[in-house]
C-alpha cells in the first residue's frame, strides 16, 4: 500500500544503525547504547534519596487512618519533647504562614496538612523534622490526634445522592460533591445518527483506579539558605520549571531565588508531575529549622496518597449498520477525582484529552459528557502514562468495538479494518475537533495480524474451544494525541506549553544542549544528543545534554504526556538547524565564497562542485570564536536558542494483538503472546523506542489483570502496599513481539511523533478483549479490570465484580 | 551496638542502632547509594545485595545480622575498573531505563550466572521474579543476562517498510529465536 505520506518528510529515511563518521564515531539516528548507563550500571546514579547536604535533617509525615473524620485536636507535646526532634508542624502552624492549603493543577485547593477534617485515608496531618529518619518515625507515634469519624463517600455512583456527606465543606457554599460537567461533540447530531441506526449496543464499564508506582517513591531535599534567601530544592519531579513557578506563587519566594533540581529520577509515569504536600513541608521544615530537610515517602505513602490515575465509570453506546459500518459513538462518564481535584491537564480540558474517544475510526457523529465528583479517596486522576486520559478513551472505544463485533458476530479484526480511517483521509478532523496529522492505520493492523499469524490463531482457538479450553485473541487499535501543546489551546495554571532549548557549540566543536524537559529514564541524554548529531554531524558522545536544573536550563513545562520528543525534540532539531545556518555564513566568510555557493554534507559545509573546499562544524566553531572577520550583522560564537510552540499535537498510533489462555477451573489468565506494531514516525534510537514499548506493554498486563486499588465501606484502601497492589513481574510478561510502520508527522521538523505512553495507552484493551474473547463460550460480554482470577471466575458465573469496591 | 562488616572487600566497623536496616547501613552509614530502597515489604527487590554468597533483600535484613559477614553491592560488581559481563550485558541489551531497579537486578543476575553459566529464558525469568522493574517489561533484562552468558541478541522488530529501502530496517526474528527458551 502506498500513499502520499508513505515516505518521511525528512531529507532521507533514517537508518536503523547510525552512520559512522570518518573518525569512526556513530552519527545521528540509530541504535546505540545510552550515555547515561555508565553511571547507573556502576551504582553511581544520583537520585533524590542519594542527596546529602551538610547538617541535613530528616522528616516524616503523620497520616490519617480515617477516610473522613473531623479533627478535634492534635497534641504534639510528647513528640516535640523526643530527643532529636527539631520541629513538629501541624496545619495550625501552616495556617499562620498562609500555607495550610495549596493550589492544585486543576485550580482547586488541597490541604498541605489537614486543619479541619481529613478527607482521605493517609491524608497528611502533621510533619516531624528530626536528626534521623528513625527518630522522625518514632516521633509520629507520640502525636495524639483526636478524630471524630464521619461517614465517608466511597462509591462514586452515590456521591451525588441527596443527603450524601459533603466532603468539601471547606469551600464556601458547597453543599454537594459535584466538581464539574463537561461535554464534547454534537449531542443533537449524535442522537439523530443513533435514532436512525440499525444496531445500537450499550455497555457500562469502569476504568479502575490504578497507581503508576514508580520504583523510586517521591521525595525532596529542601534547603533554604538563611543568608542569601535562596531556596534549593532537589525533588522527584517531571516538571522542574513549572514547580519553580508554583513555589514562587504559593510561598511568595522570588522566582529567581528558587532553584529546582530534578536529579536522576527512578521512574515517573506521571506520578511526579504535581507538587505534593511533602514537598511543601520539606521547604517549610527547612525555613523553620534553618537547615536542609529531606523528606522521602515510603511505599504505602506513595500508593495511598500520591496521584492515582483513571477511575472513570463509563457508559458507552455505539451505533452501526447491520453489516458493520460504525456510525456513531457516545459515552457518559462519571469521573471520580478523589477528595481534592488535583488532576493535571491543560486548563481548558477538565477531562483531559478524553474526547479523542472516537479513536481510529471514521464516524458520522460522536458526543461525550463527563461529570466529575469528589469522593473520600486520594486526589489525582491523570498520573499513569495516560496522555491526559487517552488511556480511558482508547479503552472505551476499543471495548465498544469488540462488544459490537460480538453483537454483529463479525470478526473484530474485520470490523476494525472496515472502519479504520483510510490514509487518504489525513489530515483528519475528528467529530470532536482533533486534527489527526498523519496515519496509515490498515497497514499497521495488517502487519500485526501477519506477525501474529491471525488466521492460524483463530483456527487454533476453534479447536481448543471444541475441547473446552479457553483461548482468547484480543485486538486494540489506538490513536494517541501527544506533544501538548499549542500555546493558543494549552496551558497549565496559565503557563503555556511551549519548550525552550539552547545549544552552544564550543570552540573545539564539542556541544552542550540545554533542555526544558526532564528525563525519568527515557534516555534523553542520548536521544537528544542524537537529534543534534543528526542535524550537525557531531558525534553524540561530543554533545552533553543538560536538563533538570532550573538555573541551568531554559523554561519549559517538563516531561509527561509523551511530549518530550514532539515538543522539545522539535526544539532541539530547530536549534541545531539554526546553528547549521549560522555555520554556513561563517564557512562562507572563511572560504571567501557566497553562502549560496555552499552545500551541506554530513557535518560539513562545502563548495558546490568543489567539495575539497569545505569546513567541518568543528572548524567553523573555532573560526566563530576566533578572529575571522564576520559579515555585518553576524555575531561571533556558535550558539542558538529557540522557544518551540508546536502547531498541533502529533498522533502516533498502533495495532496490538494479545493472545491469552484462561484456566476454566480457576479463572487465572496467562498472556501467551503479545504483538505490538507501533508507528511513532521515524525513530531516533530504535533500541530506546522498543524498550519504552516493552515497558508499556507490561503496564497493560498489570492494569488489565493485576493492579487492584479498591476501598472498603469505611474508606480503607486495599492496595496500599506491594503485598496487595500486584505489579507484573517477569513471570506474567511474555516475550514481546514488536513491529513498526513509519508515518512521519508532517509538522514536526524531523517527522517524530513520540512514543513514551503508546503501549500503556494501547495495551489494556487488547488484554481485556482477549480475555473476554476467551470467555465467549460462557456468554460473557464484559468484565471490568483488573481481571483477577476471582473476577474472571465470577464473570464465568455471570456475575462479574465491581472492582472499585472492596465489599464482600 | 558495634558491627564489623566486610563490604565489597573492605572491613567496616561502626556503632549502629540495633534496629538499623542493612539497606540504610549501606546507604546512609557507608554512603554506598547504589543499593536502592523501593518498598517496605521485600516485594520489589531494588535493595538486593549479597550477604555472603546469597542475594538478599537488604530492606528486611538488620545490619546487626550482617555482623561478621561479607556484603557485596553493585559498587563491588566491576573489578579493577572493568565492568562485569552482567553490566556489559545490561548496557548492550538496553536492560535498564530509569536505572533504579538495575543494581538489584544485576546482583541477582551475577548470582544466577555464577551457579548456572548458561541459563535459558525461563530460568532467568524465574531468577528475577522476586524483583520488579516498571520500565523495561523485563524483555531486555532477560536478554541482558543472556548476553552476559555469551548470547547477545539481534535487534528485534519487524517493519512494514520495503527491505531494499533501508539496509537493516527489516529484521525478522521471532522472539523465541532471540531468547531461546
Amino acid at each position: 500500500m502506498t500513499s502520499t505520506i508513505d515516505q518521511p518528510t525528512t531529507k532521507a529515511a533514517h537508518p536503523k544503525s547510525p552512520r559512522i563518521s570518518p573518525a569512526g564515531n556513530p552519527i545521528g539516528f540509530g541504535r546505540m547504547p545510552r550515555k547515561e548507563d555508565a553511571r547507573f550500571l556502576r551504582g553511581q546514579g544520583r537520585y533524590v534519596d542519594d542527596v546529602t547536604m551538610p547538617g541535613m535533617l530528616h522528616s516524616a509525615i503523620l497520616r490519617s487512618p480515617y477516610a473522613h473524620a473531623r479533627i478535634r485536636s492534635i497534641d504534639t507535646t510528647a513528640a516535640a519533647a523526643l530527643p532529636g526532634v527539631q520541629a513538629v508542624i501541624t496545619g495550625e502552624t501552616l495556617a499562620t504562614l498562609g500555607l495550610a492549603w495549596m493550589p492544585t493543577l486543576s485550580a482547586d485547593v488541597q490541604a498541605v496538612l489537614a486543619t479541619d477534617k481529613v478527607r482521605f485515608q493517609h491524608q497528611e496531618v502533621a510533619f516531624v523534622v528530626a536528626d534521623t529518619k528513625y527518630i522522625a518515625r518514632d516521633a509520629l507515634e507520640l502525636i495524639e490526634v483526636d478524630y471524630e469519624p464521619l461517614t465517608p463517600v466511597i462509591d462514586a455512583k452515590r456521591a451525588l445522592e441527596p443527603g450524601a456527606p459533603v466532603i468539601r465543606d471547606d469551600i464556601e457554599g458547597k453543599n454537594d460533591n459535584h466538581i464539574f460537567d463537561w461535554e464534547s461533540g454534537d449531542a443533537v447530531e449524535t442522537e439523530r445518527v443513533f435514532a436512525d441506526a440499525e444496531v445500537v449496543v450499550t455497555q457500562e464499564m469502569l476504568y479502575p483506579r490504578v497507581h503508576p508506582a514508580p520504583m523510586e517513591t517521591c521525595g525532596t531535599v529542601a534547603s533554604m539558605d538563611p543568608v542569601t534567601g535562596k531556596l534549593l530544592v532537589y525533588s522527584t519531579n517531571q516538571a522542574p520549571h513549572a514547580h519553580r513557578t508554583i513555589y514562587a506563587l504559593v510561598a511568595g519566594i522570588p522566582e529567581h531565588k528558587i532553584q529546582i533540581i530534578s536529579p536522576d529520577i527512578g521512574g515517573g509515569f506521571g506520578n511526579k508531575v504535581g507538587i505534593y504536600p511533602g514537598y511543601v513541608l520539606a521547604v517549610v521544615g527547612s525555613i523553620v529549622t534553618g537547615k536542609p530537610v529531606k523528606w522521602m515517602e515510603d511505599r504505602s505513602e506513595n500508593l495511598m496518597a500520591t496521584s492515582f490515575a483513571r477511575d472513570y465509570h463509563m457508559t458507552g453506546s455505539i451505533a452501526s449498520t447491520r453489516d458493520g459500518t460504525i456510525l456513531g459513538l457516545k459515552v457518559d462518564v462519571l469521573a471520580d477525582h478523589g477528595a481534592f481535584n488535583g488532576t493535571a491537564q491543560p486548563t481548558k480540558f477538565p477531562a483531559g484529552f478524553f474526547h479523542i474517544f472516537t479513536g481510529s475510526y471514521d464516524l458520522q457523529a460522536a458526543h461525550c459528557t463527563v461529570k466529575g465528583v469528589y469522593t473520600n479517596k486520594a486526589p489525582g486522576g491523570v498520573a499513569y502514562a495516560c496522555s491526559f486520559r487517552i488511556t480511558e478513551a482508547v479503552y472505551l472505544v476499543e471495548r465498544m468495538v469488540d462488544v459490537l463485533a460480538a453483537e454483529l458476530k463479525i470478526d473484530p479484526a474485520e470490523l476494525r479494518l472496515k472502519n479504520l480511517l483510510r490514509p487518504e483521509q489525513f489530515p483528519y478532523v475528528s467529530k470532536t475537533g482533533w486534527e489527526y496529522d498523519s496515519g496509515e492505520y490498515p497497514r499497521a493492523l495488517k502487519l500485526a495480524m501477519e506477525i501474529a499469524g491471525y488466521d492460524e490463531l483463530r483456527r487454533e482457538q476453534a479447536e481448543k474451544r471444541a475441547r473446552g479450553e479457553l483461548m482468547g485473541i484480543g485486538i486494540s487499535f489506538f490513536t494517541e494525541g501527544v506533544g501538548a501543546g499549542p500555546r493558543k489551546h494549552m496551558d497549565i495554571l496559565g503557563l503555556g506549553m511551549a519548550d525552550g532549548c539552547e545549544l552552544r557549540v564550543h570552540p573545539t566543536g564539542k556541544a552542550q544542549l540545554r533542555l526544558s524537559v526532564q528525563t525519568q529514564g527515557q534516555g534523553h541524554e542520548t536521544t537528544f544528543a542524537q537529534i543534534v548529531s543528526e542535524e550537525l554531524g557531531i558525534p553524540p558522545e561530543d554533545i552533553e545534554v543538560i536538563h533538570g536544573d532550573t538555573d541551568n536550563t531554559p523554561f519549559g513545562l517538563g516531561t509527561y504526556g509523551s511530549r518530550s520528543t514532539p515538543v522539545s525534540g522539535a526544539a532541539a532539531a530547530i536549534v541545531a538547524q539554526r546553528v547549521r545556518q549560522k555555520a554556513k555564513i561563517i564557512a562562507a566568510a572563511s572560504l571567501e565564497v557566497g553562502a549560496d555557493d555552499l552545500e551541506w554534507d554530513h557535518g560539513r559545509w562545502q563548495v558546490k562542485g568543489d567539495p575539497e573546499q569545505g569546513r567541518t562544524v568543528a572548524e567553523i566553531a573555532m573560526l566563530s570564536h576566533g578572529t575571522l572577520t564576520l559579515p555585518e550583522g553576524v555575531e561571533g560564537h556558535l550558539d542558538a536558542s529557540v522557544v518551540y510552540d508546536p502547531p498541533n499535537l502529533t498522533y502516533p498510533f498502533g495495532a496490538y494483538i494479545c493472545v491469552t489462555d484462561v484456566d476454566a477451573g480457576t479463572g487465572a489468565v496467562k498472556v501467551r503472546r503479545f504483538i505490538a506494531v507501533d508507528d511513532c514516525g521515524p525513530r531516533i534510537n530504535p533500541m530506546i523506542v522498543e524498550g519504552q514499548v516493552h515497558g508499556g506493554l507490561a503496564d497493560g498486563i498489570g492494569m488489565a489483570l493485576m493492579q487492584l486499588i479498591a476501598f472498603d465501606e469505611d474508606g480503607n484502601c486495599v492496595g496500599g502496599s506491594f503485598m496487595d497492589y500486584l505489579l507484573p513481574t517477569s513471570m506474567e510478561c511474555p516475550s514481546w513481539e514488536l513491529g513498526e510502520t513509519v508515518t512521519p508527522s508532517p509538522h514536526h521538523p524531523l517527522g517524530l511523533k513520540g512514543v513514551g505512553e503508546s503501549a500503556t495507552v494501547g495495551s489494556p484493551p487488547a488484554v481485556v478483549n482477549s480475555v473476554i474473547d476467551a470467555l465467549t463460550p460462557y456468554g460473557v460480554r464484559h468484565a471490568d479490570m483488573p481481571l483477577t482470577p476471582a473476577n474472571v471466575w465470577m464473570a464465568m458465573q455471570g456475575t462479574p465484580m465491581r472492582t472499585d469496591l472492596a465489599v464482600t | 551496638m558495634q558491627v564489623s562488616i566486610s563490604v565489597n572487600g573492605a572491613m567496616h566497623t561502626d556503632e549502629i542502632e540495633p534496629r538499623l536496616l542493612l539497606v540504610h547501613y549501606l546507604r546512609d552509614t557507608l554512603g554506598l547509594t547504589g543499593t536502592h530502597w523501593g518498598c517496605d515489604t521485600s516485594q520489589c527487590g531494588t535493595c538486593v545485595a549479597w550477604l555472603d554468597e546469597e542475594p538478599v533483600k537488604t530492606c528486611t535484613v538488620l545490619a546487626a545480622m550482617a555482623d561478621g559477614h561479607r556484603v557485596r553491592t553493585v559498587e563491588g560488581l566491576a573489578t579493577a575498573g572493568k565492568l562485569d559481563p552482567v553490566q556489559e550485558g545490561f548496557m548492550s541489551e538496553h536492560g535498564l531505563q530509569c536505572g533504579f531497579c538495575t543494581p538489584g537486578m544485576m546482583m541477582t543476575a551475577r548470582h544466577l550466572l555464577d551457579h548456572d553459566p548458561d541459563p535459558d529464558e525461563s530460568t532467568i525469568r524465574q531468577a528475577i521474579s522476586g524483583q520488579i522493574c516498571r520500565c523495561t517489561g523485563y524483555e531486555n533484562i532477560v536478554r541482558a543476562v543472556r548476553a552476559a552468558a555469551g548470547h547477545p541478541s539481534q535487534p528485534s522488530g519487524r517493519s512494514a517498510a520495503d527491505p531494499a529501502s533501508d539496509g537493516d530496517s527489516t529484521v525478522v526474528a521471532e522472539p523465541s529465536q532471540e531468547v531461546p527458551a
